[in-house]
C-alpha cells in the first residue's frame, strides 16, 4: 500500500468533492421523494426525511394526474417498454447484419452506402420530424407504438451499423475465408462464426440504443399521442399538470421511476460497455 | 488427390494494377509446389485465386480435370491453412475440425470418427475440448492443419502457415508438414517468403517476382542453375556472391574474369566455352558464385579450385562452418570455410575458388549468360 503523501491526500480530497458534487442531485431527488409535502415546505433541501414515506411513489406510479387522466406513470411506463424492446432488438440485429456486410462482403458502391449511413448519424432529430410525420401518416402508423418503433429503428440503424461495422472490421478476413472454404455460405458464416464472437459489441449497442430510445422525448411527443405516449412524455405531462400545489415529492419519484430502467441497464452491463467501446475503438 | 494446372493466369485489379502477368504452372498429382517470393510478388494472390477467394481476370485453373475458374471455394474440393490459423474463436477444437464436415452434412457418427482419427494423426487428442484461445501457436497450427485434413480435399493450400511461429517450432512444423505430405501423398500448394522453407519442403518451386514466375523447377535445379540474378540472389543463405567484373579471353582462347584483389590484378579462369560468351568479351558481366564454392584449401581438397590469397575483413562463425568476408572488385564476398582454418580479421589466407558451378549474368537484363 502506498503511503499517504500530501499530494495524494489532495487528490483524494478533490475526488471526494467531485463525487459529492455529482451525487448531490440524485441524493436530493431520492430524499425529497420520500418526504411529505409539509416536510419539504418547512425543511431544508439537503436534510434527510424524518420517516420513509412511500406515498409519493405510490402517487407517481398509479394516481398522479398527467393532463386529464390521473393514472400516474404506469401506463406510460408500459408504453415505453413496449416501444423500447422491439426497437432496440430490431435496430441492433439490423446493425449487426449491416455491419457484417460492410466489413466483410464489400460490393460495388458499398463504401458510398456506408458513408451515406454515417451521414445519417449526424442528421438532427428535428430535421426528420415533418417528413417522418407524413410517412407515418401514409402508412397509418401515426400515434401508434409501432410507428414509434419504426422511427427509432430507422434512426438507430445508422448508429448500430457503425458500431458493428467497426467491430467486425477487427475480425480477421481469414476467418471468413476459412469458413467459405469449409463450405459455409453468407448466412451460415454470420450465424455460426461471426455472431458468437459479437458479445461485447452487442452489449455496447443495446446499452446505447436502450438509453437513446428510452430517454427520447422529441419523437415521443411528436409521433405518439394519448394511448401510445412513452414515459418521457408522461413525466413531462405529470410535472406540468398543475393542481395548485407543486408536488415536488411526486415529481421526484416520477423522475426516478423514469430513469430507473436505464440506470439498471448501466449497472448490469456497464462493465462490458467500456470494454466493448475500447475493443471496438482499438480494432476499428 | 488431383493434379493442378494453371494456364496463362492474369489478375488485373479494377484500378488497373496488374498483379499477375500470365502464370503457367503444372503440378502433378501428389506433388508439393512452393510459391516463393517477396511481398508484392503475387504469390498470395495466386493462392487465393486457386482457392476461389479472388476472381480470375483471364486464363484457366484446373483442379484434376475440372476447370474451376467460376466455381465457389466450397465446390473446388480444397482446404486451406492460413497464416493466422483462422480458427473459429467461439468453437472448441473438436467443433473447429468438424465444422466443414457439418456443413457438408456428414453424419454425426462419421464426423466423430474423422475428428478422432485426425486428432490422433496430429497428436491433438487431448486438446479437442479446448478453445483456440487456450492453445499455443504450435497447437493452433496443428488444429488448423487438422481442419484441413478432415475434409480429405483434392488439394491443400498453405498460406505462409509457419510465419507466426518462433524459429525452433518453425523447423519442427516444417518437418512435420513434410512428413504429413509423404504419408497422405496429397497435392499441396504452399506459399512462403522463406527460401529455406521453399528449399526444404518443395518438390517443385516457383520463384515469383512482380507477378511473373521467374523460374519453375526442383529445389536443387533452382539452386544450381538459377535463371536470373533475382532467383540466384533469393535462393540460398547466405546468398550468392555477385561480383561485377570484366570478361576476357586469354591467348589460348579460354575465357577468364579479371579481378582486383586488394590492389593486385588477378584472373579467374572460367570453365565455359569461349564461343558462347563471345558477345560479352571485353564487357562487364556479373559473376555469381556461392559461398561454399570459395573455401579453405583443406576443405577444397581434391576438387578443382583456383587458389587466391585474399585479405579477410570479417569472420562469422556459425558452428559447423565459419563465414569469411573478403573484398574483390570492391564487392564484399562471402566464403564458407572450416572453422579450424579460419584466420583472424585483417589477415590473409589462401582460398580455393571452384568455378565449375559458377554462373554469369548480364548486368543490364539480369538474365543468365552461362
Amino acid at each position: 500500500m502506498k503511503s499517504m503523501t500530501p499530494a495524494r491526500f489532495i487528490l483524494y480530497l478533490l475526488l471526494a468533492l467531485f463525487m459529492l458534487y455529482y451525487i448531490a442531485p440524485l441524493y436530493v431527488m431520492v430524499s425529497t421523494s420520500f418526504k411529505t409535502l409539509d416536510e419539504i415546505r418547512s425543511g431544508n433541501l439537503l436534510s434527510l426525511p424524518h420517516a420513509i414515506n412511500g406515498a409519493a411513489w405510490q402517487r407517481a406510479w398509479s394516481s398522479a394526474c398527467t393532463g386529464t387522466t390521473c393514472e400516474g406513470l404506469q401506463p406510460f411506463f408500459w408504453n415505453s417498454i413496449k416501444m423500447v424492446l422491439p426497437a432496440v432488438g430490431i435496430s441492433t440485429l439490423l446493425g449487426a447484419f449491416n455491419g457484417y456486410v460492410f466489413a466483410h462482403w464489400r460490393f460495388r458502391g458499398s463504401e458510398w452506402l456506408f458513408t451515406g449511413l454515417l451521414v445519417g448519424c449526424f442528421i438532427p432529430f428535428q430535421v426528420v420530424l415533418l417528413p417522418m410525420a407524413g410517412l407515418l401518416g401514409q402508412f397509418g402508423l401515426a400515434n401508434t407504438t409501432v410507428g414509434l418503433v419504426f422511427v427509432h429503428v430507422v434512426y438507430g440503424t445508422a448508429f448500430t451499423t457503425l458500431f458493428f461495422r467497426n467491430y467486425y472490421v477487427g475480425v480477421p478476413e481469414e476467418l471468413i475465408k476459412a469458413a467459405r472454404i469449409d463450405g459455409a455460405g453468407f448466412f451460415l458464416i454470420f450465424r455460426k462464426v461471426v455472431l458468437p464472437i459479437s458479445g461485447p459489441i452487442f452489449v455496447v449497442c443495446i446499452i446505447w440504443q436502450f438509453t437513446q430510445i428510452w430517454n427520447d422525448f422529441l419523437f415521443g411527443v411528436v409521433f405518439a399521442s394519448g394511448e401510445a405516449q412513452p414515459i418521457t412524455v408522461g413525466l413531462n405531462n405529470l410535472v406540468n399538470t398543475s393542481t395548485g400545489v407543486q408536488e415536488h415529492n411526486v415529481n421526484m419519484a416520477a423522475a426516478i421511476i423514469a430513469a430507473l430502467p436505464t440506470l439498471l441497464v448501466y449497472l448490469v452491463a456497464g462493465r462490458y460497455f467500456v470494454r466493448g467501446l475500447t475493443a471496438g475503438a482499438v480494432k476499428g | 488427390m488431383a493434379s493442378l494446372s494453371i494456364r496463362q493466369i492474369r489478375k488485373v485489379y479494377t484500378n488497373g494494377v496488374e498483379v499477375l502477368k500470365g502464370i503457367d504452372i503444372e503440378v502433378q498429382d501428389g506433388q508439393f509446389l512452393i510459391l516463393v517470393g517477396g511481398s508484392g510478388s503475387g504469390k498470395s494472390t495466386l493462392l487465393n485465386m486457386i482457392a476461389g477467394l479472388e476472381s480470375v481476370t483471364s486464363g484457366e485453373i484446373r483442379i484434376g480435370e475440372r476447370i474451376v475458374n467460376e466455381l465457389q471455394p466450397k465446390d473446388r474440393d480444397i482446404a486451406m491453412v492460413f497464416q493466422s490459423y483462422a480458427l473459429y474463436p467461439s468453437m472448441t477444437v473438436r467443433q473447429n475440425i468438424a465444422f466443414g464436415l457439418g456443413v457438408k452434412k456428414v453424419p454425426r457418427a462419421e464426423q466423430d470418427e474423422i475428428v478422432e482419427r485426425v486428432a490422433q494423426t496430429l497428436q491433438i487428442t487431448h486438446l479437442l475440448d479446448r478453445r483456440p484461445a487456450q492453445l499455443s501457436g504450435g497447437q493452433r497450427q496443428r488444429v488448423a492443419m487438422g481442419r484441413a485434413i478432415a475434409r480429405k480435399p483434392a488439394l491443400f493450400l498453405f498460406d505462409e502457415p509457419l510465419s507466426n511461429l518462433d524459429a525452433k517450432l518453425r523447423v519442427e512444423m516444417r518437418a512435420e508438414i513434410k512428413r504429413l505430405h509423404q504419408r497422405l501423398k496429397s497435392t499441396i500448394v504452399y506459399v512462403t517468403h522463406d527460401q529455406i522453407e521453399a528449399m526444404t519442403m518443395g518438390d517443385l518451386i516457383a520463384v515469383m517476382k512482380d507477378g511473373v514466375v521467374q523460374q519453375l523447377g526442383t529445389p536443387q535445379d533452382i539452386y544450381d542453375n538459377p535463371a536470373n540474378l533475382f532467383v540466384a540472389g533469393f535462393i540460398g543463405s547466405p546468398s550468392m556472391n555477385f561480383i561485377k567484373a570484366e570478361l576476357g579471353v586469354d591467348q589460348a582462347g579460354a575465357p577468364f574474369i579479371a579481378l582486383d584483389n586488394a590492389g593486385r590484378p588477378m584472373r579467374l579462369a572460367l570453365p565455359f566455352a569461349a564461343a558462347a560468351l563471345s558477345a560479352y568479351v571485353g564487357k562487364t558481366v556479373i559473376l555469381g558464385i556461392r559461398p561454399e564454392q570459395i573455401t579453405d584449401l583443406g576443405t577444397a581438397h581434391g576438387e578443382a579450385g583456383q587458389e587466391l590469397h585474399c585479405l579477410i575483413d570479417l569472420v562469422e562463425p556459425t558452428g559447423p562452418d565459419t563465414l569469411l568476408t573478403t573484398t574483390l572488385n570492391g564487392t564484399a564476398v562471402t566464403c564458407r570455410a572450416h572453422p579450424r582454418e579460419a584466420v583472424l580479421p585483417g589477415h590473409s589466407m589462401a582460398l580455393a575458388f571452384n568455378l565449375s558451378k559458377a554462373t554469369l549474368f548480364d548486368p543490364e537484363s539480369g538474365q543468365r549468360i552461362a
